[in-house]
């Protein structure tokens, strides 16, 4: 059996933990060296999401971990929910997105923005992961601009009728339900986007496994088409209202890859290390040439830094004082450092670092569509700079 | 039925241990505790015992200091009902913990008491037949799978190069191995509930160590790998050495 993950500790930061925030952590971290690590690879070259896992995330809690537990959840506060998320992504980032959506875009916008019967309804399903959700907001030509999205939804007698074409959805093809975001009013205007809970079984709505990525292969993304889809007035989130309401689960699910950046790196970063005292060349191993001494100090420092961004985020998020813009700046940082370190550990690795047994390139490979999706760099960049000169850029 | 698991904290089995500064003991600094392993083993068999029961409480109980309330709490993650920690010195001495351990089963009313075959720290397979003697209850030791039937319990042992099937009247104290008890994950729910359940804090019997460490060391580096040739002509020697030097054919 492969040594269990010990983790990266430099800074002594678990004793800013508590027990409990340690025990989970400790937790999710062996549910992945058992369950993940072992399927993870071929998943990722069979180019399929390991569904198997599901029902064992659903019964240890790890779906929706930090919403209430009188709809089945875990009730967790933050920086426990960022921890699942890192240890998640320490498997695989396809692995984190799933945990992600559903607990962040589908989960959280229904406890949000639903009626309590759709928090009935839904909320435990998902939350055991019997039921599988997907977030529609991101369409073909509105990415990094949502709000000027062409989805339609329009009147039809006691209810509604959706219109329009969602892009790269994370769990599309397997989900049982979709959150759908569409405008009601006039194309434009953002204030009239509203949230529908639609069962993708629902006439007219159909699911396309998006081909050709060469980056969270283990992952389902998919495009989704809505093609005169009749809802009922109850599918309607009725606590949704204009853009904020999406921007807000995006919130959430930033807060999350914050820390699940984290443990992408803290993987590559074992790996390299591990690597780095066992190849031997010129001699010795690699790990006592000064090339790769520095690539590891710039790798912990990365970790140990972005680590501390993401608990201060969490403990401000459980005191209810965390900023959208502070999620941005932890968003991008730890993101930017997860990429940099994937990719010096790959090319520590040396021609090994290219295969699949080793971790680096698929985390590589992976952080790459991290770094782009909810909110690329660069948007985050723009908020940032719009936080601190008040001039908007984009 | 009540069931009391004996627990103890150990060194996680993956942390690279050091001897300290005293030669007598273990570095703590960088080291992880957790649940023993075997223990955890007894804890997922009472819990299974419960839950096909219906009925029933787990208890578990340590002797230790502050620190092993968390190894307590693991346990109540995992679903136990209420934990003992009896304050006092954990030595080698293996009687010394089960005369503290006895004093606070005694009259209990849990037939069964079970203990994991050994700590994974001290390997010395010592405390959970000197539980049972101080009890003056029968013990199997070595279970990798029981059930009950009319006050008694079935035991499978594991023996060298086999089983052995014990029956035993209750009360009885048994040690676990690992066998059907493959535990289980504490869910989240679980950790967050554990800090919930009744973690009763005591002073242990007194029962000083008899024992003294006078050094401790770690073993030595194991050697080089040898190879002995290449190929087919290789086979004769490869064969000689594990026959001569290694003794295992």
């Amino acid at each position: 059996m492969a040594p269990r993950f010990q983790g990266v500790d430099f800074y002594a930061l678990d004793a800013l933990l508590s027990d409990e925030e340690r025990m989970i952590r400790e937790t999710v971290r062996e549910w992945v060296d058992d369950r993940v690590l072992p399927v993870i690879e071929e998943a990722y070259i069979g180019r399929h999401f390991p569904e198997e896992l599901i029902p064992e995330m659903g019964e240890l809690g790890m779906l929706g971990a930090n919403l209430p537990e009188e709809y089945g959840c875990a009730e967790l506060n933050n920086v426990a929910y960022g921890l699942i998320m890192q240890e998640l992504e320490r498997g695989d980032s396809g692995v984190r997105s799933f945990a992600s959506v559903q607990g962040a875009l589908v989960m959280y916008p229904i406890h949000a923005f639903g009626s309590e019967e759709h928090r009935r309804e839904w909320l435990p399903q998902l939350a055991s992961g019997a039921k599988i959700g997907c977030f529609g907001l991101t369409e073909p030509d509105y990415g990094s601009n949502p709000g000027g999205m062409i989805t339609t939804a329009r009147r039809s007698g006691d209810g509604w009728v959706l219109n329009g074409t969602k892009m790269w959805i994370t769990n599309g093809s397997m989900a049982d339900v979709a959150i759908i975001w569409a405008q009601t009013g006039e194309i434009g205007d953002a204030s009239s986007i509203r949230g529908f809970v639609v069962p993708t079984d629902t006439p007219g709505f159909t699911a396309r496994d998006q081909k050709g990525k060469l980056s969270l292969l283990a992952s389902d993304t998919s495009e989704l088409h809505l093609e005169d889809v009749e809802v009922p007035e109850s599918a309607l989130l009725p606590g949704s209202g204009g853009l904020k309401s999406p921007l807000m689960c995006l919130t959430q699910a930033r807060y999350g890859i914050a820390w699940g950046a984290i443990g992408a790196a803290m993987a590559c970063y074992a790996e390299a290390l591990s690597y780095a005292g066992a190849r031997v060349m010129f001699d010795g191993p690699i790990g006592g040439k000064q090339i790769q001494q520095v690539r590891l100090a710039d790798m912990l420092t990365g970790i140990t830094q972005a680590q501390l961004v993401a608990w201060r985020l969490g403990r401000l998020k459980d005191e209810g004082a965390m900023t959208p813009q502070q999620v941005s700046l932890a968003k991008r940082a730890n993101v930017n450092m997860a990429c940099e370190v994937a990719r010096e550990a790959r090319r520590l690795l040396g021609g090994n670092g290219i295969l699949v047994e080793y971790s680096a390139m698929r985390h590589m490979a992976n952080l790459e569509s991290v770094y782009t999706y909810e909110g690329t760099d660069d948007i985050h960049a723009l908020i940032l700079g719009q936080a601190v000169t008040g001039i908007a850029a984009y | 039925m009540n069931i009391i698991v004996c627990v103890k904290r150990v060194p996680d089995t993956e942390t690279r241990v050091r001897v300290g500064d005293d030669g007598v003991s273990i570095d703590p600094s960088g080291v992880k505790h957790v649940l023993s392993p075997y223990d955890e083993f007894a804890v997922e068999a009472a819990l299974r015992l419960r839950e096909g029961a219906g009925s029933g409480e787990v208890a578990v109980v340590t002797l230790g200091d502050d620190s092993s309330q968390e190894t307590l709490r693991s346990a109540l993650a995992m679903g136990a009902d209420r934990a003992v920690l009896l304050k006092g010195e954990v030595s080698h001495d293996g009687l010394a913990t089960a005369k503290a351990l006895a004093a606070e089963i005694g009259e209990a009313d849990a037939p069964l008491v079970l203990c994991g075959v050994k700590a994974a720290d001290d390997d010395q397979q010592q405390v959970g037949p000197m539980l049972a003697t101080l009890l003056g209850r029968p013990c199997a030791t070595a279970v990798s799978s029981f059930e009950l039937a009319d006050g008694t319990v079935r035991c499978r042992s594991e023996v060298e190069g086999g089983t052995a099937l014990f029956e035993l009247p209750l009360p009885a104290v048994l040690t676990i191995t690992k066998g059907e008890y493959e535990p289980r994950y504490a869910s989240l729910k679980g950790i967050m509930a554990a800090k919930r359940k009744p973690l009763e804090v005591k002073d242990a019997a007194a029962s000083p160590s008899r024992l003294k460490v006078e050094t401790m060391e770690l073993p030595p580096e194991r050697a080089a790998g040898r190879i002995v040739g290449e190929g087919a002509d290789a086979v004769p020697e490869l064969v000689r050495l594990l026959r001569e030097e290694a003794n295992v054919l």
